[in-house]
């Protein structure tokens, strides 16, 4: 270690960097070598020793099967239309009651906000085995509304609604109440508008489950142009029993890319989307 | 939770003086709560009324069968083997996931530059579709060809195939858990960290705490005591519920050595459709849940004092 340069590098922050890089670098190493093992050759996975870049470069060749000849586009289609599906129909039905649990007082109001804590606590796996049950029943399985279904009430958005309408000004509801408006009109041109980041975050939150959720769909779907990005990814590795790293690899850059890119973009929507379970 | 704004006692359908009607009220709420019913409340009843019956998908009539399917799975080995696997790798990621997420916050935070990117870096896993990079992890602990064995042969040391030994297996999982949760939990550790005042460290080095690691003992653990408790019961549930990473890499392989509760009840309900004992694995399940989520909102529940 040299003596402090008029840059106030000391030593403790040196360290602490090359710590954090070595760590980083370990952190990262997994897509790097997703990225690397879709962009060279099968021969060079059978090499004794690892090589940081790909000797013979084989073009986009895998990302060209992937889209040809796996249904990788398809798997992106199912999964924004089942996270999508799933995202609105919560906030339609978590808003509403969320706003009446805020700011309504109506007989019963205390028991479905105690049902509404339970039901936090209880994971898909709980009433999985009789939704399926159902679903077998009404002949609904392997359809987009049977993936889409057990998800349409969050309750964790009414929990996380409520707080947020709980804070929002009483005197703005006030006036627009005088002024005529109705109390849906009040709801979805007033408070809802004014809620926005509170949504946007439960937005990413829900998207983000539901986009990477694999239990749920390879319970009820089973056609191949149904399936969602992890279910269609595990589908693929299977059927090709590994041999083919090269598209497989390219398959999971393609579909795990949406998330990525948008974490990118977004970083603190997503960083406070989807660690708002944790920080109350 | 506490009760709302001070309302005049008595009237019912009351908002800040405005008589509100009933039907309102029912049509904000009435959607919510049936779907409540249907997707969560009847369900359950449902799971737990079937885990005392013999039913199994297709059969015409159905048979109570008392409390048969819970002393079964006390005698089942494979469910007995999956508990115990599910609680090794819960004692694995819990720590881990905790100690390298705090190790982490605490590292960045005393940073002068480079926080952002430090943070970013850390929390990509997280976004990560899991069963995309479970796909990697196989391939990069491939017994083989994976990486990890080409640095362990440059090193000159044996070669280990980690998701094809019974005793390495759930370590493996684990570590994927532990490097797709700790950026989650190094963000949860950053916001209690904010929460200290900066006169505190100030305060104690004047008393004479030169070191980092006698400010961090002193100063920053006891205060972050709070959020301590609440991300090691977050992380356990999540570990709890791991499914992914062992349907996609070991299906419960090799020979059971990774069989974990919610994949042998998911195998007992949709591969074998006995319902009625999976039903039994789900109350199990459930119950543990359960005990962890009580623990957790009575943390969420207790205000924080400094």
């Amino acid at each position: 270690m040299t003596a402090p340069r008029p840059h106030r590098l000391r030593p403790g922050q040196i360290l602490s960097h090359l710590v954090l890089l070595v760590l980083g670098f370990l952190f990262l190493f997994p897509f790097y070598v997703m990225v690397l093992t879709s962009l060279r050759s099968p021969a060079e996975l059978f090499t004794p020793t690892f090589r940081w870049l790909p000797a013979q470069f084989v073009g986009l060749q895998y990302y060209i099967q992937a889209l040809t000849e796996v249904p990788t586009l398809t798997f992106l289609k199912n999964g924004a239309i089942i996270a999508g599906g799933i995202l609105i129909v919560q906030v339609l039905t978590a808003i509403p009651c969320a706003y009446a649990l805020a700011k309504f007082e109506f007989r019963g109001r205390d028991t479905l906000f105690a049902v509404v804590l339970f039901s936090l606590t209880v994971p898909i796996q709980a009433p999985a085995l009789p939704l399926y049950l159902g679903l077998n029943a009404i002949g609904a399985l392997d359809t987009y509304f049977a993936a889409m279904a057990p998800f349409f009430l969050s309750v964790f958005a009414i929990f996380l609604f409520r707080q947020t309408f709980r804070s929002f000004p009483d005197e703005i509801i006030q006036a627009a109440r005088i002024d005529g408006m109705s109390e849906w009109g009040i709801l979805w041109t007033i408070v809802v508008p004014g809620s926005f980041p509170a949504i946007a975050a439960f937005a990413v939150f829900s998207v983000t489950t539901h986009w990477n959720d694999l239990y749920w769909p390879l319970i009820v779907l089973r056609s191949n142009d149904l399936m969602t990005p992890p279910l269609g990814l595990a589908y693929f590795a299977d059927s090709e029993s590994g041999a083919n790293y090269g598209a497989l690899m390219a398959t999971s850059v393609l579909l795990s890319a949406p998330l990525l890119v948008g974490f990118l973009l977004a970083q603190r929507q997503f960083i406070r989307g989807i660690t708002m379970t944790g920080v109350k | 939770m506490p009760s709302d704004v001070a309302v005049p006692a008595s009237p019912r359908h009351r908002r800040l003086g405005a008589a509100i009607p009933g039907p309102l009220v029912a049509g904000l709420v009435a959607p919510a709560a049936l779907l409540i019913v249907l997707t969560v409340i009847a369900p359950i009843a449902v799971m737990i009324a079937m885990s005392f019956t013999g039913y199994r998908l297709g059969d015409s009539s159905i048979a109570f069968v008392r409390l048969e399917n819970y002393t079964e799975l006390v005698h089942d080995r494979t469910f007995r083997r999956a508990l115990w696997n599910t609680f090794l790798y819960v004692a694995m990621v819990t720590p881990g996931s905790v100690l390298l997420g705090l190790f982490l916050a605490v590292l960045i935070d005393g940073l002068e530059h480079g926080q952002k990117l430090y943070r970013l870096v850390f929390f990509l896993p997280v976004t990560a579709t899991v069963v995309a990079m479970a796909m990697v992890w196989k391939y990069l602990l491939h017994g083989t060809i994976g990486p990890f064995n080409l640095l362990l042969q440059g090193l000159g040391l044996p070669v280990l195939d980690v998701f094809g030994n019974r005793d390495l297996v759930v370590a493996g999982l684990a570590a994927i858990n532990i490097w797709s949760l700790a950026g989650f939990n190094m963000v949860l550790f950053a916001a209690g960290l904010t929460a200290v005042p900066e006169e505190l460290y100030d305060a104690a080095a004047i008393d004479g705490m030169e070191s980092r690691v006698d400010r961090f003992a002193n100063v920053t653990l006891p205060l972050l005591g709070p959020t301590m408790m609440f991300v090691i019961v977050t992380s356990t549930i999540t570990a709890f519920k791991v499914f992914d990473t062992v349907a996609v890499i070991t299906r419960g392989g090799p020979r059971g050595a990774s069989d974990v509760l919610l994949y042998t009840s998911y195998l007992e309900g949709f591969s074998y459709f006995r319902m009625g004992s999976a039903a039994a694995m789900t109350v199990v399940f459930l119950a543990i849940m359960a005990v962890f989520a009580i623990v957790q909102a009575r943390i969420l529940d207790r205000k924080v004092h400094y």
